[in-house]
Order: C-alpha cells, then sequence, then structure tokens
C-alpha cells in the first residue's frame, strides 16, 4: 500500500502553489472585488499556457491526460489561494460532462478550446433555490427554453452546458436566444448570472445518465478546494494567534485556541484523505467513488466551515474588517458547501452505497 | 498512490492467511456468551503460544530479541487478517507485548531482556500496567507512590502507595510500575520504573465496580512490597523516559480499532418507524449517520496515509492522536445515536432484543474510550502544540520539588 502523493503530485502542488501565491496575494483579491471585476484573466491564461486547465483533459484534445487525482491537487491550490478563475466552471463540470456525455464531435470540437483556456464554459443546471438539477428547462426541436439560475461564471463563458432534466445540453451563449443578466454574489470572486433561454439554438448531448457521476467527480474536486481553503485558514488563524499577545502572553497559549485549532486539524486531515480516496477511487475504482464522493464531500463541506468560521473567530474583530483576509473564505466556504448538491443529497447518496441500507427516503 | 499490496507485502498477506486459516478456527471465541476472566485470560495465553510456535509473535520486535525484525506495514497486515477471526485479544496479553515488551527491549539490561521477553512472546508472562493513581491520571507525573531503599543493606526497594486503572491484574503474571524515588526534585525525575511480580508479598488488588457493571479494571494497593533492585528498568530517576516509551506504544494502538457505524445502518433497517418504513429511511437520522459514517471512512484512510509513513520510515507522532481523538468523540455520539433509533426500547429492552443490550453497553463503555491511553483533552494539547507548533501550558508545577507542590 502506498497511500501518499507521488513525488510528481507534489511537485505539481509546489508549482500551482508558487504560481498562485505569487499571482494572487490578498491585496490582489481585494483590488479584483473593488473593481468589480468578473474574473482574474491574466491569471486564467497563465494557468492555461502552463498546462493546469488540461490537466486531466485528453491528450487526443489537447490537454495533458493526467488523472484525477492529479486535477484535485491543482484544485486542492486553487482553493488555498481563493483564486478568482472559472475552474470549477469550465473544467471540473462543463469540460467533465463534454467528456462523459459528448459526441466525438463534440469532443472534438470543444475540449481542446477549454484545455487551453481559450474558451471558458459555464455549467447551468440550479433554478433558483432548491435543488441543484433544476426541472423546468425544455429541449425540443433544437430549442431551449427556461430559466437557469444562479450560474457561476456565465459572463465571461462563451459556452454553456445545460443540464435538461437528466440529460445535457451545449448552448453557445453569444446568441439572441439567450439573456444574462448579472446576480449579487455572495462570493464577490465569482461572478454569477441568471440566464433566460427563449428558444435558444441548443445541442443535446447524446451520453444519458451522466449527471451522477459527473457530480461524484465534481463533488471530489470540489473537496479537495475545500482542503485548500481550510489548510488556509488554519495557517492564517495559526499565524495570527501566535503573533498576537494577550493578557501578557500569546493568544496561541491559551487552551481554548488550541484546541479549537486541533478541532479544525482533525477536520481537515479526516477530510484530505477522503479526497486523496476519492481522487484514486475515480479513475482506479469507480464502483467505489460514489461512497468515496459522498464522505469526501461531507467531510470537505465539515472542514471547511469549521476552519474558516473559528479563522475570523480567533481574529476577533479584526477579522470582520475588509482589511483582514478571513472573509474571502468565509464567503466562498459557503459556495462551495452548495455548489454541487447539498449535504442531504451526499448523505442518501453515501447511505444508498452501502450494502444493504438502501433507504426509501433517498 | 495505491491501495494494493506491493509484491512483498501480498507474498506476506498470503503467507499470513494460510498460517492463520490452519491455526486461528481452533482458538475462536464463542459469539454471544460472556467468557469468565479466567477462561478469557487462559485463552489468550493460549493464542499467544500458537502465535510463537507459528513464528507471528513480536514481528516488529528486533530478531535478536526473539522476534521477528519485521516493518511496521507488515505488523499492520497481520493485525488485518488477524482481525478477521474472533480470537481472545485483550488487554491481558496485549499489555505485555505493547508496553512491557518495548519498554524492556529498549531501557532494561541484557538480563532483563533474557529474563523476560521470549516468555512474554510465549504467552508465558501476562502483564498488568500500574501507572495512574487516585490523584495522577492524564497528569500522570503528580503520581505518589513511594520506594525508598530497604536499610538491610540488600539495595532492595520499598514500596507504598496506590495503583488503579491497573486491567486485568488480578490475572496477569507481573505489572510495570513507575514511583517516586525522589520527592526532593521536580516531579518528573524524581520517578524510577519497576517490574514487579503480582504474588508478591503485600500487593492487593480489588475490583473496581464500574459503571457497565463490569469489573475488568481494578484498583491495586501496595503495602511495604519489597522489589530487588534487579528489577529495575533503567537507572534511579529515569522513570518519565520509561513512561514515555510505554505511552507512544499506548497512543499508536489505542488507534486500531473496528468499525462503529455500519452496525447501525443494519440496527436503523431492522427498526420500525411505525408507518410501516424502517429507522433506515428517518431523513434527520440519515444525516446523522452519514457524517459519521464520512468521517469514519476518513479516518480508515488517514489511518491509511499514516500507515504509509510508517512504512517509510516516518513516525507520525502526535498525528496518531488525532485518530484516537476523532474516534473516540464518534463513537460516543453514534452509540448514543444508535439508542434513539431504537426510541423507548433503548431505555427497557424486550427480552428478544438481542442487538439493544450489546448498544447499551458499548454507549456506557465509550466513555473509556476518551479517557483512556490520552484524554480528549490531552491530545488536543499535543496536537495543537506538536502538530501546529502552539505554545506548551503554563505550568505552577515547573522546577519545583515535588515535596513542594501543593
Amino acid at each position: 500500500m502506498d497511500f501518499d502523493l507521488s513525488d510528481e503530485q507534489k511537485m505539481l502542488a509546489e508549482q500551482a502553489r508558487g504560481l498562485l501565491a505569487e499571482r494572487t496575494p490578498y491585496d490582489h483579491l481585494r483590488k479584483l472585488i473593488d473593481g468589480g471585476a468578473e474574473w482574474d484573466e491574466a491569471l486564467w491564461r497563465e494557468l492555461g499556457a502552463m498546462g493546469f486547465l488540461g490537466a486531466n483533459i485528453p491528450e487526443a484534445h489537447g490537454g495533458l491526460g493526467m488523472t484525477e487525482l492529479d486535477l484535485g491537487v491543482i484544485s486542492q491550490e486553487l482553493g488555498r489561494a481563493n483564486a478568482a478563475v472559472p475552474f470549477f466552471s469550465s473544467i471540473v463540470l462543463a469540460a467533465d460532462a463534454i467528456r462523459l456525455a459528448g459526441s466525438a464531435a463534440q469532443q472534438a470540437e470543444w475540449l481542446p478550446k477549454l484545455a487551453s483556456g481559450e474558451v471558458v464554459a459555464c455549467f447551468a443546471s440550479a433554478e433558483g433555490p432548491g435543488p441543484v438539477l433544476g426541472p423546468g428547462t425544455v429541449l425540443a426541436q433544437g430549442k431551449l427554453t427556461g430559466t437557469k439560475q444562479p450560474v457561476a461564471d456565465a459572463g465571461i463563458a462563451s459556452l454553456a452546458v445545460v443540464q435538461v432534466g437528466e440529460g445535457l445540453a451545449l448552448v453557445r451563449l453569444d446568441q439572441p436566444g439567450v439573456t444574462r443578466t448579472r446576480l449579487d454574489s455572495f462570493d464577490q470572486l465569482r461572478a454569477h448570472y441568471r440566464i433566460d433561454f427563449a428558444g435558444a439554438e441548443a445541442e443535446a448531448m447524446p451520453g444519458q445518465g451522466v449527471l451522477p457521476t459527473l457530480l461524484d467527480r465534481a463533488a471530489v474536486q470540489a473537496a479537495f478546494e475545500a482542503v485548500g481553503g481550510s489548510e488556509a485558514c488554519q495557517q492564517m488563524g495559526l499565524g495570527y494567534v501566535k503573533d498576537r499577545q494577550m493578557f501578557g502572553r500569546p493568544l496561541a497559549s491559551y487552551q481554548a485556541i488550541k484546541h479549537k485549532l486541533a478541532d479544525v486539524a482533525v477536520a481537515i486531515e479526516l477530510a484530505k484523505s477522503n479526497a486523496y480516496f476519492g481522487g484514486w477511487a475515480a479513475e482506479a475504482s469507480p464502483a467505489d467513488l460514489p461512497a468515496a464522493a459522498a464522505a469526501a464531500r461531507l467531510t470537505a463541506i465539515k472542514a471547511f466551515e469549521l476552519a474558516a468560521r473559528e479563522n475570523l473567530q480567533v481574529h476577533g474583530g479584526i477579522g470582520y474588517t475588509f482589511e483582514a483576509n478571513c472573509h474571502f473564505y468565509y464567503r466562498r466556504e459557503r459556495m462551495l458547501a452548495v455548489i454541487v448538491g447539498n449535504r442531504g443529497y451526499w448523505a442518501n447518496r453515501l447511505l444508498n452505497a452501502q450494502p444493504g441500507a438502501q433507504g426509501k427516503a433517498a | 498512490m495505491d491501495f494494493n499490496d506491493t509484491p512483498a507485502e501480498a507474498a506476506f498477506r498470503a503467507e499470513a492467511q494460510s498460517w492463520l486459516a490452519a491455526h486461528a478456527p481452533a482458538h475462536e471465541m464463542p459469539v454471544g456468551i460472556k467468557l469468565e476472566d479466567t477462561d478469557e485470560a487462559a485463552r489468550g495465553r493460549a493464542w499467544m503460544r500458537e502465535l510463537y510456535n507459528g513464528g507471528w509473535s513480536g514481528l516488529t520486535f528486533p530478531k535478536a530479541l526473539g522476534g521477528r525484525g519485521l516493518s511496521g506495514i507488515e505488523a499492520v497486515i497481520f493485525a488485518e487478517e488477524e482481525g478477521k477471526y474472533h480470537l481472545p485479544k485483550g488487554p491481558f496479553t496485549s499489555i505485555g507485548t505493547g508496553m512491557a515488551l518495548p519498554v524492556i527491549a529498549k531501557h532494561g539490561t541484557d538480563e532483563q531482556r533474557a529474563r523476560f521477553i521470549e516468555p512474554t512472546l510465549k504467552g508465558d508472562l501476562t502483564w498488568c500496567q500500574l501507572f495512574s493513581e487516585p490523584a495522577a491520571g492524564s497528569d500522570l507525573a503528580a503520581l505518589r507512590t513511594k520506594a525508598v531503599r530497604a536499610d538491610d543493606g540488600s539495595g532492595d526497594w520499598i514500596i507504598n502507595g496506590q495503583k488503579v486503572w491497573s486491567s486485568w491484574a488480578h490475572l496477569t503474571d507481573w505489572g510495570i510500575l513507575v514511583v517516586r524515588t525522589d520527592p526532593t526534585v521536580p516531579k518528573h525525575k524524581g520517578l524510577t520504573f519497576f517490574v514487579v511480580d503480582m504474588k508478591t508479598p503485600g500487593i492487593e488488588t480489588r475490583p473496581i465496580r464500574q459503571i457497565s457493571g463490569m469489573k475488568e479494571f481494578n484498583e491495586t494497593f501496595l503495602t511495604d512490597v519489597r522489589i530487588p533492585d534487579a528489577n529495575r528498568l533503567g537507572a534511579v530517576g529515569e522513570g518519565w523516559a520509561c513512561c514515555m516509551t510505554v505511552l507512544m506504544g499506548e497512543r499508536l494502538g489505542s488507534g486500531a480499532h473496528r468499525s462503529g457505524v455500519e452496525p447501525l445502518l443494519d440496527l436503523a433497517a431492522r427498526t420500525p418507524a411505525g408507518d410501516g418504513s424502517t429507522m433506515l429511511d428517518d431523513k434527520a437520522l440519515r444525516l446523522a449517520l452519514a457524517d459519521a459514517l464520512a468521517e469514519e471512512q476518513g479516518e480508515r484512510f488517514f489511518q491509511a496515509r499514516l500507515r504509509t509513513m510508517v512504512s517509510k520510515g516516518e513516525n507520525p507522532g502526535a498525528l496518531a492522536g488525532m485518530i484516537k481523538l476523532a474516534y473516540a468523540g464518534r463513537q460516543q455520539r453514534v452509540l448514543g445515536l444508535g439508542m434513539e433509533l431504537r426510541g423507548l426500547d433503548a431505555i427497557a429492552a424486550d427480552p428478544a432484543d438481542s442487538f439493544t443490550p450489546d448498544l447499551q453497553y458499548d454507549y456506557i463503555y465509550s466513555t473509556v474510550m476518551r479517557i483512556a491511553g490520552g484524554a480528549d483533552e490531552v491530545l488536543r494539547n499535543q496536537i495543537a502544540e506538536r502538530v501546529l507548533g502552539m505554545p506548551g501550558e503554563v505550568r505552577m508545577d515547573k522546577d519545583i520539588p515535588f515535596e513542594q507542590l501543593k
């Protein structure tokens, strides 16, 4: 047994971490927010040039043909940096959907452009409050009608992968039947949109029944991203409490603070271990993927919410200011918590994967 | 990353499987019957003897000392395979192999090693741990049991005091014992470590009536117990270092355990919800069970990461405490949930209900895991200090002679 990242994966992580640390200091994130930016375009171009965007896209389609675990390593670093890029939308969801459900022609047309970053795609599924897969969009005779919202990164995307019932369709966004309206986004570093489709030209993808698997694979990546964010919160909190003096000694010397951060550390290790297994199972043991993805998802939500909340808490009042850096993660965490289905969905996914434990409530 | 055994590991596993298939079934414990303590301990010795004869005792122990000299990962593989049988394993033998042997091997003289190690590996010698005292638990170095030299020039030590939570002390042959030999120095510096024959006059063990109704723990009174100096391990005043050797073994040992959540899924599926469905359909319960199951899986893979570290020769250190901390708290939470899902039957079970009594016992016993082998709070401190590099606790007893402490 060897349950550790390979030396190559560790190098990949270092490379991504180094680049992101240099390009996205927190002041840079503040500038993006203050400027109302849709995204960090320069960073996206650089990630594309370095091959990160095409990491798990097959070589035949212009990617590097690496594994889900390699992609996870990158997701973790993007989570750590709280980067303002549409990686999850365009690569983790849209490109993967095209790989799983697209025709050979659709894959050949889109995957190389997504791998290079030249085209950004968004993933449109929710229809307002409620489940992540919305019920009301209709595709008939190549025309799509309905409203999807919120859709992350739709403003910068030229292509949408749209969930229609249990299937998926491709829609070019620069056409008359599509109206995009920007929404106020709780995560200030990821723009969200409402998209109205009024008989827009759409192309169904032939693959059927891929949505559960697509969500499983995305859940593993979301878990990696959450682990990266959690680790950033942990480091930020630790740095602050070691520095801050209170009643004549470091804040870090108080047991109430030590125990909080010890609990955060345990939650992170459990989530990270599940994420590793999910990344491994996605390639090596697909039968284990549903349970692995669900466990990764549930523990990652738990770790990131604890880490983001306690990081702000140990900062005290300064943590509530825009000048401090806790808020980036405090907001991103909630987005990751709901991004590919809530806890109830993943609880059922996990229990239903246990032999003999399929409840009716699923 | 690869979950499969390497060829060498697979060969070792196959060897273990075939040996166990031939020898383990005869030693399996009857299911659903509570054995007498004496019977259980005797079966434990017999299994140790079988392991020794087959060459499976002391796997990670150096060859020169009678062990196999194998790596940690091989010990893990054997434990996994052995765990597939319901064998008589428990404190009555594991305190010897997991605590007494490491400390004797590390701190003992050649003569002591020759005298104790092989008989322990064979199951001829079993051990108990005489560490905790009524006023020394998590703060073990506060212990008060006292040893002074006999005034007859023999070099023997005379011990007086009281130990507590000594599992199976009434049925084991020898004990590992830490006592205070010098109260005039700060508390960690005045301790000395001994091994003691439990048949020595002056040792009296009394069972403790526990909240579970069981009596596997004892308190042990030592009154003018005479121990020859030849049974001292390490130098006078070096008892704390010996304790650390023992406690590291306890921490790693405490990480190994059986699954807690999966049986509850079965239990939920067997418990009616009143509307024709079962408790497994209860949405709130599903969320709680799934959370616990997800954590349990994370812990299994975290364990795998730590084993990978061990197989590469790294020491997980305080990271191992994370597993125990996560497990113990979750176990109590989940067993409490298990009682709730049974409804009022959890409090007074129908005589035909064979599940609930175990659940009741396990729920009571789950308190032990949060205290023994490093209490939750101690583990959190260790994680904060050794993993996260946070400052140590402010200490009121530092550099003050033990006898001047309040």
